[in-house]
């Protein structure tokens, strides 16, 4: 009746599960209770839950990211310790604990943090800048949002029903197949990784086609901020690269519940066959969370140097020259497999290639800020951190792609020093700096700025004092993912990595009463006109928070930096352009199916991990009911009326009209 | 001003006169012409794929080349298809579609032969002991 599942699955006699699940059990009901009395329900349910907006959807997967990296952050404050404290002795982790915690937190920060964070990102931004009213297909949105989270859902339920695997986040054969890992873990992080893989490539289709379909009048390829043309090259690169991550799960799961014989070494199975494959996805995958990171960047400079971006045309070349040479390096993270001499020269080569591109993007910020007045708010700390740890980052990067050399640091420490200064300096910061940037105009009010300084300092001194000793054990030999440690002389290095954890948590205690303190003082951190940055691009013409409806009438743009235009023009003239004639605009209804489709998803996948065939079956069918009840609807838009949407726009432009007049009376001249 | 909302139809004209259309989207086409369009298409697919079984059990070719055959009846396959049902075209209307596809088979190239040509010389590197030892001579 209910396969493999029975209470053994519990972790009973493992502690520190068991008290972690029971906490989150209680947060968890305690907030639904809260929910219900307060009786947020109906609020939650039509406002959010089922939204088809793509800037509360974007504003959902930042949240699922968020939370996300608090958990993956859990993860690692418990990796650091076990490792500090297990010089010489067992540790208070179990290697099969430890193991499990590894893998969890690279399945997680990659895959449910970092991703969709920056899917997140792309779904407010896009429309917004692109001057539209929602993305191409927003009902499909909203099931690829949903889609994610239900992967992020199975990841968590493994904490306290079965395990999670052992295998680090890319479950490499022989050692996933059931000979070696009978257990479930394996199966739950197929499942979960596969059905947020779909999710992720839903959006991605959507982003492309907007990008490619839906601009407003005037906004031409060339015309449209860096950050929608790194959104575009990571979407192509979603669309070309993440059908390969499911298709070698889908060949791993064949071997895991069918018997087949694709990566086993025996019956002409390949094991070598998914290191292949799965880096032909993971190395796009890294440039996937980058170059958007590169476009928040790139907003960012050209904000606060009061400047257009330097080398506009190099960055977009820049862009898509990485997207392509993205897909043409991916051995470099198996030299070692044995390939030899000729193939991994090519690939050597080819990843060096890449660092040209960055290389162009790092001299562009840095010219856009020279001779520009540069104003050191919160954003462009994260920025210029970044700046400095990245180049670090990639050039570890270059070195570990000379074959040679990466035969002695491969699987390393100084690995994970390397992907770690990449990732949380390149993507993490930019994260940050654009949580920053852009809440006051998703949420209407300003984040405090001292905590932000806070926060950035912690997370910078605490990101290298964490990882700079990486560094020298990965030279000194300590390979990755050991769950004790058997040299004395290591000791030390692991002692500071610690205390940089230490630095890191009041960084992240810093964000979060940054958040609280913010949300107290809300009224006097308004933003009332809209544009609290001296913002140079579209989403910066509308009102804080934007209407649902994004702009009344349909921009028109005129030239590059759409908003940096007819803001100048306002300014010279003192006075906005005549009000436009209002009419009624046609929005998408919201609709359910997105939310349904993922709640029998996820029902689906927890019955393919513990083998209850008969629920699976009839969790997919109703998975597939819900898209055919959705087809089968004939009214899917609403009208706004001219009145409302002309109500929305005059109290913008009151807004605007007090602004104007505020800069008139200090006599500012751009 | 257009009025528009989400569906990239009404769009039209809010881009560019040389951008172009969504496969469906295309402006307005005589029904006649489609369907005659999709019937071509339909007995064209016909003819290559019973050709192509015909062929393999027959003796009409050398036999040796009988894969040759069968692979040049697939390229031909996948023209019809894309020209007859995905409606692709060297008009300046279609710049996106023909772009798409010429990425996908750029990504399906380096993925395949990238693949090929890895795992060739790993299988030649890695081969176990005894495999190796029956290759000296
Ligand atoms: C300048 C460009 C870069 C170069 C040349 C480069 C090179 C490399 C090489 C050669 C490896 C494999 C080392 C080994 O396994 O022995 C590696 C690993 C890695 N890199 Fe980079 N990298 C670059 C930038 C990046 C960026 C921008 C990211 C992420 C945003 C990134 C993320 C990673 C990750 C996650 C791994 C390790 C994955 C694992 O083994 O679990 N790298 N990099
Ligand atoms: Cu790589």
């Amino acid at each position: 009746m209910f396969g493999k599942l029975d209470w053994s699955a519990i972790p009973f006699s493992q502690p520190l599960p068991l008290i972690t699940s029971f906490v989150l059990i209680l947060i968890v009901i305690g907030l639904l209770i809260l929910v219900t009395v307060k009786k947020w329900w109906p609020y939650l349910w039509h406002e959010w839950i089922t939204s088809v907006d793509h800037k509360r959807i974007g504003v959902m997967y930042c949240l699922l990211g968020i939370l996300m990296l608090i958990r993956g952050f859990a993860d690692a404050i418990m990796m650091r310790t076990q490792q500090a404290v297990a010089i010489e002795s067992a540790g208070y982790l179990t290697p099969e604990h430890y193991n499990q915690i590894f893998t969890a937190h690279g399945t997680i920060m990659i895959l449910f943090g970092a991703m969709p964070l920056v899917l997140g990102f792309m779904n407010y931004l896009v429309p917004l800048q692109l001057g539209v009213r929602d993305v191409a297909f927003p009902t499909f949105n909203s099931v690829g949002f949903w889609l994610t989270a239900s992967g992020a859902l199975l990841v968590n339920v493994s904490l306290f029903i079965g395990e999670f695997a052992r295998t680090g986040w890319l479950p490499y054969p022989p050692l996933s197949e059931t000979t070696y890992t009978p257990g479930v873990g394996v199966d739950y992080y197929l499942w979960a990784v596969q059905i947020s893989g779909i999710g992720t490539l839903i959006t991605g289709i959507n982003i492309v086609t907007t990008i490619l379909k839906m601009r407003c009048r005037g906004m031409s390829y060339l015309r449209m901020p860096v950050f929608c043309w790194t959104a575009l090259a990571s979407c192509l690169l979603i669309v070309a690269t993440f059908p390969i991550l499911t298709a070698a799960l889908a060949m791993l799961t064949l071997d895991r519940y069918a018997d087949w014989n694709y990566f086993t070494n025996t019956a002409g199975g390949n094991p070598m066959m998914f290191v292949n494959l799965v880096w032909a996805w993971g190395h796009p995958e890294v440039y996937i969370l980058v170059l958007p990171a590169f476009g928040i960047f790139s907003e960012i400079f050209s904000t606060f140097s009061g400047k257009p971006l330097f080398g506009y045309r190099s960055m977009v070349a820049a862009t898509l020259f990485i997207c392509i040479v993205s897909m043409l390096v991916w051995l470099h993270h198996f030299f070692t497999m044995g390939a030899g001499p000729a193939v991994n020269t090519f690939f050597g080569i080819s990843s060096s290639i890449i660092a040209v591109g960055t290389g162009v993007k790092i001299y562009n910020w840095i010219f856009t800020m020279y001779g520009g007045r540069v104003r050191f708010e919160v954003p462009m700390l994260w920025s210029l951190g970044f700046i400095f740890t990245f180049i670090i980052g990639g050039l570890t990067g270059v070195l570990l792609a000379v074959p040679p050399a990466d035969f002695l640091t491969h699987n390393s420490m100084f690995l994970v020093a390397h992907f770690h200064n990449v990732i949380v300096g390149g993507v993490v910061f930019a994260l940050f700096a654009g949580l920053e940037y852009w809440f006051p105009k998703v949420f209407g009010f300003g984040l405090h700025p001292t905590w932000g300084k806070a926060a950035f300092w912690c997370a910078f001194v605490g990101f290298w004092v964490t990882f700079a000793p990486l560094y020298v054990l990965g030279l000194l030999g300590m390979t990755r993912r050991l769950q004790h440690i058997n040299i004395p002389e290591w000791g030390p290095w692991l002692y500071v990595s610690l205390a940089g954890v230490g630095i890191l948590i009041l960084g992240v205690i810093s964000q979060l009463t940054q958040l609280v303190v913010s949300i107290r003082d809300r009224d006097k951190l308004r933003d009332v006109t809209g544009d609290p940055w001296d913002g140079r691009s579209l989403e910066w013409a509308t009102p804080s928070p934007p209407p649902f409806f994004n702009f009344a009438v349909m921009p028109n743009v005129e030239g590059e930096e759409a908003y940096w235009g007819i803001k100048l023009r306002a300014v010279e003239t003192q006075q906005l352009a005549p009000e436009p004639k209002y009419e009624a605009i046609e929005m998408p209804l919201h609709s359910s199916v997105g939310f349904f489709t993922a709640f029998f998803t996820s029902v689906f996948g927890f019955a393919m991990v513990w083998h209850i065939w008969w629920m699976a079956i009839l969790a997919l069918v109703l998975a597939f009911a819900g898209f055919v009840v959705f087809a089968w609807r004939d009214k899917h838009e609403f009208e706004v009326p001219a009145e409302e949407v002309a109500r929305v726009d005059r109290a913008r432009r009151m807004a605007r009209e007090a602004f104007l007049a505020r800069l008139g009376e200090q006599g500012a001249v751009p | 001003m257009s009025t528009s909302d989400s569906d990239p139809r009404l769009y039209e004209n809010a881009l560019e006169q040389t951008e172009d259309h969504a496969p469906g989207d295309e402006p307005p086409e005589e029904g006649s012409h489609w369907v005659r369009n999709a019937n071509l298409g339909l007995g064209f697919s016909i003819v290559l794929t019973v050709a192509a079984f015909l062929l393999a059990g027959s003796d009409v070719i050398y036999e040796p080349a009988i894969p040759v055959a069968l692979i040049v009846l697939a390229i031909a396959q996948m023209g019809v298809h894309l020209v007859f049902f995905l409606h692709i075209t060297t008009g300046p209307d279609n710049t996106n579609n023909v772009l798409a596809l010429a990425f996908g088979l750029l990504v399906v190239f380096v993925v395949v032969i990238g693949s090929v040509w890895i795992m060739s010389h790993l299988n030649q590197n890695m081969m176990p002991m005894d495999q190796l030892m029956k290759m000296q001579p």
